[in-house]
């Protein structure tokens, strides 16, 4: 499966044409990962936004893990759009492939797809609550 | 039967390289600097890999500079020369600036296929040539590659194949086109409308190749051309030319961001279907010629059916920051390969994987990290004496940091109230594994394009990174960047 294929089954770009979904997966690379590599660093500088095509992934601080990803899941786009570094590691738990949205361009796709945004930030508001149930 | 004479007889080695490329002959060297037992393997009948071939236009897009700032002898030198192999002997270093003609401060593909041939010759590196790769076995206990001489089994194999096969975007009709590797004759194109597909390397080359003879050209991918990278990268000298042309409105060429939705052939040429990615629309063209410049993959063979796994639509191997497959382990790339390897991506210009001036640091690395892994070897590990300038010289001039930026760093190990020199590693690596204290120098280029020298201090297991300021003339050594690492450097509290 092309990238353009696998990105159009993610409820992320479920909005866009197919035309557009081709321009996004030609203008950007996938990366994948080995098990057990990091892939974002706590408190390093240079995150990007990554996607999740197919694979699983924890996020941890320190030895305490505090979410599972798996394909279709985002990552990475708070330091990607606050320039900060992440607040939490990211590490393959098994081969990971992701669409990798180098953190420069995340805020220009996000403002030529609008559609994309905000089905990002209504996944985003869903985290949010998850964790504020969590804490309540 | 095989000649007797030949080198390399099937057996068991600790590692075979298959390739003699400049990243197979680049690998080779280092290996046998390092006493790594190995075989290097060809079905070519001679040396120099891709560059027998391409560019098909016959110049690089990778500059030399025969007259620099420093001696061509000196480590320094190989950051204006990014077509050499390296080596330690003087004699051996930076071949290429010696056979250049100075028409251009890239060398041809001429220029280059001799600089390889001569660095085999005179390194004397032996290569089995006329050695066919035809299948694979891999297990536990190591690896075996069948040839047409034999068995080879080895603890680890190096594919250095390149990045040379041709490969067609899963377009529609687009198998019925030229490929790029076919437009060597662009006569043939003369007073003819040419549609190519693709906007990348050998798109541009094509089409700077054909302007001066087609009638029209239309070139079309689904990606906007990245003017803003390209403007930082060493395509420009040359590609951007059909790219002027269109931005200047001249009717006849035109750089179309599209998706093609397919390509019929008729008995007058070709009519190519296509949708606009950055715009809405659909355009139909009927043109006489169309040429497939979507690219290249490695010629990998059995190994996706052992289970490597690759990027960028199955085109290059995905890579772990010591270029070994991330599923297959002990099956290792080197040369162009090893972009398969992304490393941090971190802001801005990344590492230069993809060209001789960054993987032939690339084979260094991984021979060593192979010496160590299979033969326990360990360089001798010295004392850097005064570790700020020692790490402030390294910034401003390793070749190694300057070309592999944000992806190889220069690391410094604390031991015994001393810093002793640990070479160069994969900043990923240095990143990802606990170790004692030690401190790495990058070299890293910030999203408005600055470079950025950059250090990460590793104590008590945790990981600091400090942006250092930027310097008009990027020299690093002066007081206050001196005062800056010492102070980053004392221990806590002192």
């Amino acid at each position: 499966m092309d990238i353009a294929e696998s990105l159009g089954r993610l409820a992320l770009f479920a909005d866009l044409s197919p035309s557009q979904i081709e321009a996004i997966a030609h203008s950007h690379e996938e990366d994948v990962f080995a098990e057990g590599e990091r892939v974002l660093r706590r408190g390093l500088s240079g995150g990007d936004f990554f996607v999740i095509l197919d694979g699983e992934a924890a996020v941890r601080v320190g030895d305490e893990e505090l979410a599972r990803l798996s394909r279709g899941d985002f990552f990475g786009e708070i330091a990607a759009l606050t320039s900060d570094p992440p607040s939490a590691d990211v590490v393959a738990t098994s081969v990971l492939r992701c669409l990798v949205i180098p953190a420069a361009q995340l805020e220009r796709l996000l403002l030529e797809r609008p559609q994309v945004m905000l089905r990002l930030l209504k996944m985003e508001a869903r985290r949010v609550q998850g964790a504020v149930e969590w804490r309540t | 039967m095989a000649d007797v004479t030949e080198p390399f007889p099937p057996g068991t080695y600790d590692v075979v390289v298959v390739g003699s490329g400049p990243g197979g002959l680049q690998m080779s060297y280092w290996l046998r600097r390092l006493g790594v037992s190995h075989a290097v393997l060809s079905r070519d009948d001679a040396p120099g890999g891709m560059f027998q071939r391409f560019p098909i236009f016959q110049r690089l897009i990778t500059w030399t500079k025969p007259d620099a700032p420093v001696e061509r002898t000196t480590r320094e030198y190989e950051w204006y020369d990014h077509n050499s192999l390296l080596a330690e002997e003087p004699e051996l270093k930076a071949l290429v600036p010696s056979l250049m003609d100075r028409a251009y401060d890239l060398p041809s593909r001429a220029e280059m296929e001799t600089a390889i041939v001569a660095f085999a010759e005179q390194a004397k590196l032996e290569v089995r040539y006329g050695c066919t790769w035809e299948s694979t076995t891999h297990d536990e206990e190591g690896i075996t590659l069948v040839t047409d001489a034999g068995e080879y089994r080895s603890r680890a194999v190096v594919f250095a194949l390149g990045v040379t096969e041709p490969w067609r975007a899963p377009v529609p009709g687009l198998e019925h086109a030229a490929h790029y590797v076919d437009t060597s004759s662009p006569e043939r194109y003369a007073g003819r409308s040419v549609f190519i597909v693709g906007k990348r390397n050998s798109g541009f080359e094509v089409a700077q190749g054909i302007l001066p003879w087609a009638r029209s050209m239309i070139l079309g991918s689904p990606r906007p051309v990245q003017t803003d990278a390209l403007a930082l990268s060493a395509l420009r000298i040359r590609y951007l030319h059909p790219y002027d042309e269109y931005a200047r409105g001249g009717p006849g060429t035109y750089v179309l961001d599209v998706t093609i939705s397919r390509i019929d052939r008729n008995p007058d040429g070709f009519h190519v279907v296509t949708q606009g990615t950055t715009w809405d629309g659909r355009l139909e063209f009927d043109v006489d010629d169309v040429i497939a410049a979507t690219g290249f993959q490695t010629p990998l063979g059995d190994l996706p059916k052992l289970g490597l796994v690759t990027v960028n639509d199955g085109r290059v191997p995905a890579l772990t920051p010591f270029w070994e497959s991330v599923t297959l382990p002990g099956i290792y790339f080197a040369g162009n390969a090893s972009q398969g390897a992304k490393g941090l991506g971190k802001r801005g210009a990344g590492a230069s994987s993809t060209s001789v001036n960054g993987f032939r640091y690339n084979a260094r690395v991984l021979a060593e990290h192979l010496a160590e892994k299979l033969n326990g070897h360990r360089r001798p590990r010295k004392s850097v004496g005064d570790v700020v300038p020692f790490l402030l010289h390294e910034l401003t001039s390793a070749p190694e940091l300057w070309i592999q930026k944000g992806y190889l760093c220069r690391v410094v190990t604390r031991e015994d109230g001393d810093f002793v020199d640990d070479e160069v590693v994969p900043l990923a690596h240095f990143l990802d594994s606990s170790g004692p204290d030690a401190v790495a120098a990058s070299v890293e280029v910030d999203d408005a394009g600055q470079i950025i020298p950059t250090i990460y201090v590793r104590r008590g297991g945790d990981i600091a990174e400090h942006r250092l300021e930027p310097h008009p003339l990027h020299e690093y050594g002066g007081e206050p960047y001196r005062r800056e690492l010492a102070s980053l450097l004392a221990a806590p509290g002192s």
